[in-house]
């Protein structure tokens, strides 16, 4: 429901707006409050109609009836819009907070002055909204990854990506034709058709070791208006079951769980669907003893081989462990 | 109806804006028709007085001050310097970080007070092509609902409530604080400030609150403590500096993740790598079994040893 504050808001925005667009056509004008023509309409009339008895000299005078475009000939002082109001300072400042985190994506020095601007326009509402300088120097690979990245966006080509994946700790090869690039916090995920599994995929952009723009052109991939998410279980996928120790209760926050049940014991019975069961050994290493595989048991070896052949790696007999 | 009342405030606007004089009440109501038209001096004053609140709500500065010399009667009038945005002069390049900024939203509230202050922006007249901006969108993981009580909490002093469910808790709980400051630290955003159920200062990361953040209290409740600096105290609670070196012998085309943090120490498979906590990283070194073997420091090799006994032993050892 539109109230009459709505449309006053509107309008105290739209003189200035349209006095800096002189010309404009009432379609674009429309779209870019995000209104109909037919309500852009009653806006103008309404600002050109309104007057103050007894003194005619007050008035807004818009040319907006004989043609399709739209002129403000004299604002009645409205010529400048409103301070940004705290919730619209915000929601530009967090944005820009939110480009600055990842860096290489956007024209670092722009960024900083928007900024900077801003802070000062919203210092004045009496609201800080206060960061730390985003991460500017981060090692060169990252910084060539994201110029290529951003390069290949800009000129619509493919991407040649060696791109590292940590549930096998491999580094493999892929050609993607880019299609966004998604932050979220600190990390970026770029997102793209990737020719080798025939299908849209996401990847980290810490994780590519390196990035390389070609000279095709990348076809336009079917983008996921979703969120970005870094894995798609599949049916086919081993089911793995594990228990998780209080410790480990984060485990499920991290990776798509089937079913989640909590025990007696305190500890949580999870199920997982993964494409590689590695990423289960790599887990109860790396939790030792605060994640342990119950299902399938070939899953349960492969964590008892890969704990005997670290171990040994030290120097440490298993048999050493009295059991 | 609505637009009856659009224009009464309108024409409230343009009385007020005109020569920065102070116009009393009567004056008002003898110009604007619908005051003119109330049947009573008092239904006229009620009107006035709600239209005067919603202006004040929207952002409008109203000011009172002696309308005349002979006239003890206050006036009104709007303060042009308090109300118009100040020419901000970005270029086209700082309008289109803004324009990817304003992106960030999913929810409706914060995302609509985005695009209207891109509108306020733009009537500077440098504009952004949306077709060009560059293929970013940044997104935050959580929380959006909680910036702008926050921040303006911050700006007004007064105490807030929210649900907050820590990494640890399996629950959220009704925290009652006194903010400080909300700062973004690596992409992160934390509110810090003095939790009164805790009587202690504590940072909470906006992600994690869960629900509404609520106004707890009336403005100017508290004072933030003289020379507090919010980022240094989400700084020192976020982030420490790497204290100590490993040596790490790693395979040849294993160990990406260090590979790509470390530097290679000496010649070989032997990498450095630059650490805070022991326990983090003996976790990220035992995940890669034996392609990764501690060196040194001892007490690193230890604790990756140690877990990796657990994981034998809860894979059952001796099966």
């Amino acid at each position: 429901m539109a109230t009459a504050s709505d449309q006053l808001t509107r309008l105290l925005s739209l003189l200035p707006w349209l006095r800096a667009h002189q010309g404009v056509t009432k379609a674009e004008a429309a779209a870019a409050f995000g209104i109909t023509v037919d309500q852009l309409e009653r806006d103008l009339r309404l600002a050109f109609t309104c007057e103050l008895p007894g003194r005619p000299e007050v008035f807004i005078d818009i040319d907006y009836l004989d043609s399709d475009r739209v002129k403000v000939i004299d604002p009645a002082g409205i010529e400048r819009p409103l301070r940004l109001r705290v919730d619209e300072a915000v929601a530009l400042l967090v944005g820009l907070r939110a480009l600055a985190a990842v860096p290489g994506l956007q024209d670092r020095a722009a960024l900083d002055s928007a900024l900077a601007k801003l802070e000062d326009a919203a210092g004045q509402a009496g609201l800080t909204v206060d960061g730390q300088p985003g991460p500017a120097a981060t090692s060169p690979a990252r910084i060539a990854t994201a110029a290529a990245v951003r390069q290949a966006l800009a000129e619509h080509r493919r991407l040649r990506l060696r791109y590292w994946v940590p549930s096998r700790d491999e580094v493999t090869e892929r050609v993607v034709d880019p299609a966004r690039v998604v932050t979220v916090d600190d990390t970026a995920y770029l997102e793209g058709y990737c020719h080798a599994s025939e299908a849209v995929r996401t990847f980290r952009l810490d994780r590519v070791v390196q990035a390389q723009v070609l000279d095709e052109p990348a076809t336009e991939p079917p983008l996921s208006r979703g969120e970005p998410t870094a894995y798609h279980p599949s049916p086919d996928d081993t089911l793995v079951v594990m228990d998780l120790r209080p410790e480990a209760r984060w485990v499920p926050e991290y990776y798509a769980c089937e079913t989640v049940e909590e025990r007696p014991d305190g500890s949580l019975r999870a199920s997982l669907r993964m494409a590689d069961p590695r990423l289960a050994v790599r887990l109860a290493l790396r939790l030792g003893g605060a994640v342990r595989v119950i299902e399938p048991s070939i899953v349960v070896e492969k964590v008892r081989e890969a704990a005997r052949d670290a171990l040994s790696a030290y120097g440490v007999s298993y048999t050493d462990n009295g059991g | 109806m609505a637009e009856s009342k659009t224009e009464r405030l309108l024409q409230v606007v343009l009385c007020l804006t005109q020569g920065g004089r102070y116009v009393t009440k009567d004056q008002l109501r003898e110009v604007v028709p619908d005051y003119a038209g109330c049947p009573s001096t008092d239904a006229f004053e009620r009107m006035f007085e709600r239209d005067k609140n919603e202006l004040r709500e929207l952002g409008i500065p109203l000011e009172t001050g002696p309308a005349g010399v002979v006239d003890d009667d206050p006036g009104y009038r709007i303060d042009r310097d308090a109300y118009a945005l100040p020419e901000l002069d970005l270029t086209r390049d700082e309008m289109t970080a803004v324009a990817l900024a304003a992106r960030v939203w999913r929810e409706q509230a914060p995302a609509a007070a985005a695009s209207r202050a891109l509108l306020k922006l733009q009537a500077d007249g440098v504009d952004v092509d949306a077709a060009s901006l560059p293929a970013i969108e940044p997104r935050l993981s959580g929380g959006e609902s909680a910036f702008e009580p926050l921040t303006l909490a911050v700006a007004t002093r007064r105490p807030v409530r929210f649900a907050y469910r820590g990494p640890r808790d399996e629950e959220a709980r009704l925290r009652h604080l006194e903010p400080w400051g909300v700062v973004s630290l690596r992409g992160r955003w934390y509110v810090v400030g003095h939790d009164r159920d805790r009587a202690a200062e504590r940072v909470f990361r906006l992600s994690r609150i869960v629900g509404e953040v609520a106004l707890d209290g009336a403005p100017g409740s508290y004072t933030v403590p003289a020379g507090t600096d919010v980022r240094a105290r989400v700084g020192a609670f976020d982030a420490q500096r790497p204290t100590s070196t490993a040596r790490l012998r790693v395979a040849p085309g294993a160990g990406h993740g260090l590979r790509r943090r470390g530097r290679p120490h000496g010649s070989g498979d032997l990498l450095a790598v630059d650490y805070v906590d022991t326990q983090a990283l003996a976790e990220e070194v035992a995940s890669y079994g034996a392609v990764v073997v501690v060196e040194d420091p001892p007490e690193l090799r230890a604790a990756v040893v140690e877990r990796l006994r657990a994981a034998l032993d809860a894979a059952g050892a001796g099966a």
